[in-house]
């Protein structure tokens, strides 16, 4: 385990860098589709509710490796032999896109969820004092619905950071990916993957902790 | 059109309401003039509470027309929140902000709509915080109060924007019996001064004290109307006499 640590320590270090890449830039993005999908999901508009309901739909029903794979492999192949145009994404953008759009799925709901948990009667009352739909929903109802949404959202930010081990399949050299070398060269396997394994596990529970401590902050001597 | 005569503050004419299939409203006319406060009664489902929410456009109407101030607010092209700035609206589960003090509670509306800067809306929030009696809990959160003093918050809210006309939606129904007094009593006061109400109750008690019209409603319709003393001590249609037999 030392040998490999001192031969291998840095490189599994950068490694779990890129992960943190990863599933920030990843995550960045998801949250930015999710409020946009969720808040299309519970607009008074049919069309608005289908279209956010289409994008949960689909990229929830489709396992997030084939989503990696279409989009690394598939949609440049694809945008080259039928339109005739040369697209390349390096691992991380597909990468990214892969989490955005998978997690950004699970933000949707989770905001939907969240924003139609709050009493119709806060949106009435704001209404009937004259606030339009907008200055309502921010001023009183979002901040109401983002307190029930932390716990969730927290969740779903560290299953997304786990699942950047998928993306190892498009050769992002992220910590799965790396260990994976780590072994073909050592022949090391129980020690390698016990070491990945307690590097999520550290990252995940200081990760855990702070989210723990934000909510405690927010809840502070409200209701 | 109701600006024919300027003291009608409220005119609804031939105004329906559907939920799907269900008819609510089925052809209501009425007007209110200013200063008036009426009070509606009737049993559940008879459609008093969508009424009222028509007047401030919470419930769109399906047919009909209805002109608040001068404004005929079923045309979709009048500006709804301009006319919800003057009619102020009380509510059954008093619908106070959660995530703000009692103060902010005030100050929202005026300050967000820049009806006065910070300092001027907050002088006018402690001035109405002392109107209903509240003004020592103005740093209090909507969960450390009983329903008798979110429901007076409530009221001061709405009296924040300076309202024309108040809507009460069975403001004391969700209240312990004890503190049902200390909400009519603001009530009272402010029929006193003046204000146009439109209030649903079910407090018999209260319509005949305070009302200048009574209104029974059931089945959609306005059934009868008429001073309080005459439409509850002598009613005339057999509903409206059934009515009161069971809640008197």
């Amino acid at each position: 385990m030392l040998r490999i640590l001192n031969s291998y320590g840095a490189l599994l270090l950068r490694a779990m860098g890129q992960t943190l890449l990863l599933a920030l830039s990843g995550l960045f993005f998801a949250c930015i589709l999710g409020m946009i999908f969720g808040i299309l999901s519970v607009l008074k508009n049919k069309a608005c509710n289908i279209i956010a309901q289409i994008f949960v739909d689909v990229i929830r029903g489709v396992p997030m490796i084939v989503l990696a794979y279409f989009i690394y492999f598939g949609l440049p192949y694809g945008l080259n032999t039928l339109a005739g145009m040369n697209v390349t994404l390096s691992a991380l953008q597909a990468g990214t896109i892969c989490l955005a759009l998978n997690c950004g799925a699970y933000m949707a709901e989770i905001i939907r969820a969240g924003i139609q948990s709050v009493d119709i009667g806060q949106m009435e009352a704001a209404r009937s004092l004259g606030l339009p739909y907008w200055r309502a929903m921010q001023r009183v109802v979002l901040p109401q619905a983002i307190r029930t949404m932390i716990p969730s959202i927290i969740n779903q930010f560290i299953i997304t950071l786990k699942d950047t081990s998928i993306l190892s399949v498009i050769g992002f050299p992220e910590l799965v990916n790396t260990a994976k070398n780590v072994v073909a060269n050592t022949f090391m396997s129980f020690q390698t993957w016990i070491i990945v394994g307690i590097m999520y596990l550290i990252i995940i529970t200081i990760l855990s902790r702070l989210a723990k401590m934000l909510e405690r902050r927010l809840n502070r001597g409200r209701f | 059109m109701a600006d024919s005569n300027p003291n009608i503050k409220i005119h609804v004419s031939h105004l329906k309401k559907n939920f799907g299939k269900l008819e609510v409203l089925k052809d209501i006319s009425l007007d209110i003039t200013e200063g008036e406060v009426v009070v509606i009664i009737g049993p559940s489902g008879s459609g008093k509470s969508t009424f009222l929410r028509c007047m401030n456009q919470l419930e769109e109407v399906t047919d009909g027309e209805i002109t608040v101030d001068g404004n005929l607010i079923t045309d979709p092209k009048v500006d709804i929140n301009k006319v919800r700035e003057r009619v102020g609206m009380v509510f059954q589960h008093f619908n106070l902000f959660n995530n703000m003090n009692v103060l902010r509670n005030l100050m929202l509306a005026p300050v967000d709509l820049k009806k006065a800067d910070k300092a001027q809306a907050e002088k006018n929030a402690m001035e109405m915080l002392r109107k209903v009696g509240m003004e020592d809990k103005a740093q209090a959160y909507p969960a450390q109060l009983s329903g008798g003093q979110k429901q007076r918050v409530a009221i001061a809210r709405a009296l924040c924007m300076n309202p024309d006309i108040m809507l009460f939606d069975e403001p004391t129904s969700a209240l312990d019996p004890e503190m049902v007094g200390e909400v009519l009593q603001v009530m009272k006061q402010l029929a006193a001064d003046g204000m146009t109400m439109v209030i649903v109750t079910h407090e018999i008690g209260f319509a005949r004290e305070v009302a200048d019209r009574v209104i029974f409603m059931d089945g959609g319709y306005i059934v009868e109307q008429g001073p309080p003393l005459e439409l509850i001590n002598n009613p005339k249609e057999a509903r409206t006499i059934d009515f009161l037999n069971k809640v008197l």
